[in-house]
């Protein structure tokens, strides 16, 4: 299997885990070293007074040695964005960030309009942007046009585990796309959701309530990662078209009794 | 004294500076980010930043994310 490029950085992994939301941080840290995964999100919050477990929590993550993804989570406006990119830049050292602008409550749909915004904003200056988006092409576009190198597609709502709510859609954005890098992000539920988005020719996937909530995340980690890797070789095999009728697979000249009833 | 808001409590300090403040409060100044009334304010520019009465001071720390 080929590894794939974000920006500048090379893996070999087409995992990207979010570490939200395990029931302990050793089960978290065991979930990244079964996942294989060389990509893991992080986030901010606000930390006063006598509290320190961000620094326990960036601690374990720096451990575990894997290219951090910093995200801009709760977001609703462009300068929050920007300004949770730029502490987030400051704190984890890397250009890189999750761009995420939510314009709606009840499905977590990112608002197309300031995250094309806050693209533009970021990447003018030097962030690599992996921004958050619906399967909608000319959004797309035009977050390639503000710089963004890359684009994240949602299957359905985040956390919603509902898998690909549009097939069709997903479909035509990967083949309008064709060289983009194209990471499907949030409603993933299953292994097999992933092996098809991968099957479609999605580059990786990037997922999190899956794993962490699952009854074992270290087991549905590994999962997930063997179900990624079938998916991207299935895509690379180059499948068959599905066809209407049926096609008999064993070859019918020279069966026994063949033709029998014309002689 | 100034009454500030840090992560959204009114609070008194004494300090005049962003740093100064930050250094009071913490001792892994290195490990967290500073934004005031909704604007970044980078490690090296925390001490050139005066504290005004009614400033919103954010100082956030990583945290697990999806």
């Amino acid at each position: 299997m080929m590894a794939i490029q974000f920006y500048d950085t090379q893996v070999n992994s087409r995992l990207l885990l979010g570490t939200a939301q395990y029931p302990s941080p050793k089960i978290l840290a065991d979930a990244i070293s079964s996942s294989a995964s060389e990509v893991v999100t992080v986030s901010l919050r606000r930390e006063s007074g006598s509290d320190r477990t961000g620094q326990s929590f960036w601690e374990l993550i720096k451990s575990a040695e894997v290219n951090v993804l910093p995200n801009t989570a709760g977001c609703k406006t462009v300068k929050e964005a920007v300004t949770t990119a730029q502490m987030a830049r400051e704190i984890f050292s890397t250009p890189w960030i999750k761009l995420e602008v939510i314009g709606e409550d009840d499905t977590l749909q990112p608002d197309v309009f300031q995250l094309v915004e806050a693209a533009d904003i970021l990447c003018r200056e030097g962030f690599q942007v992996f921004p958050y988006t619906t399967d909608d092409l000319v959004v797309a576009e035009r977050l390639l046009s503000c710089g963004c190198e890359l684009l994240m597609p949602w299957a359905s709502p985040i956390g919603s585990g509902r898998g690909i709510n549009d097939p069709y859609s997903l479909k035509t954005f990967r083949s309008h796309f064709g060289n983009v890098p194209l990471i499907v992000d949030a409603g993933i539920g299953l292994p097999s959701h992933a092996a098809r988005v991968m099957e479609m020719g999605y580059d990786a996937v990037l997922l999190n309530t899956a794993v962490a909530k699952a009854g074992d995340p270290v087991a549905m980690a590994k999962a997930f990662a063997q179900a990624i890797q079938a998916g991207r070789t299935a895509f690379e095999s180059q499948p068959i078209e599905a066809r209407e009728m049926a096609s008999p697979s064993t070859p019918v000249t020279g069966t026994p009794f063949w033709n029998s009833l014309e002689s | 004294m100034l009454k500030i808001y840090i992560n959204g409590t009114l609070t008194e300090v004494e300090q005049a500076s962003l740093g100064e403040l930050i250094r009071h409060l913490r001792d892994d100044a290195d490990a967290i980010a500073t934004a005031i009334n909704g604007e970044f304010v980078a490690y090296a520019d925390r001490d050139k930043h005066t504290l005004s009465d009614r400033d919103r001071v954010d100082i956030v720390a990583p945290m697990a994310g999806g």
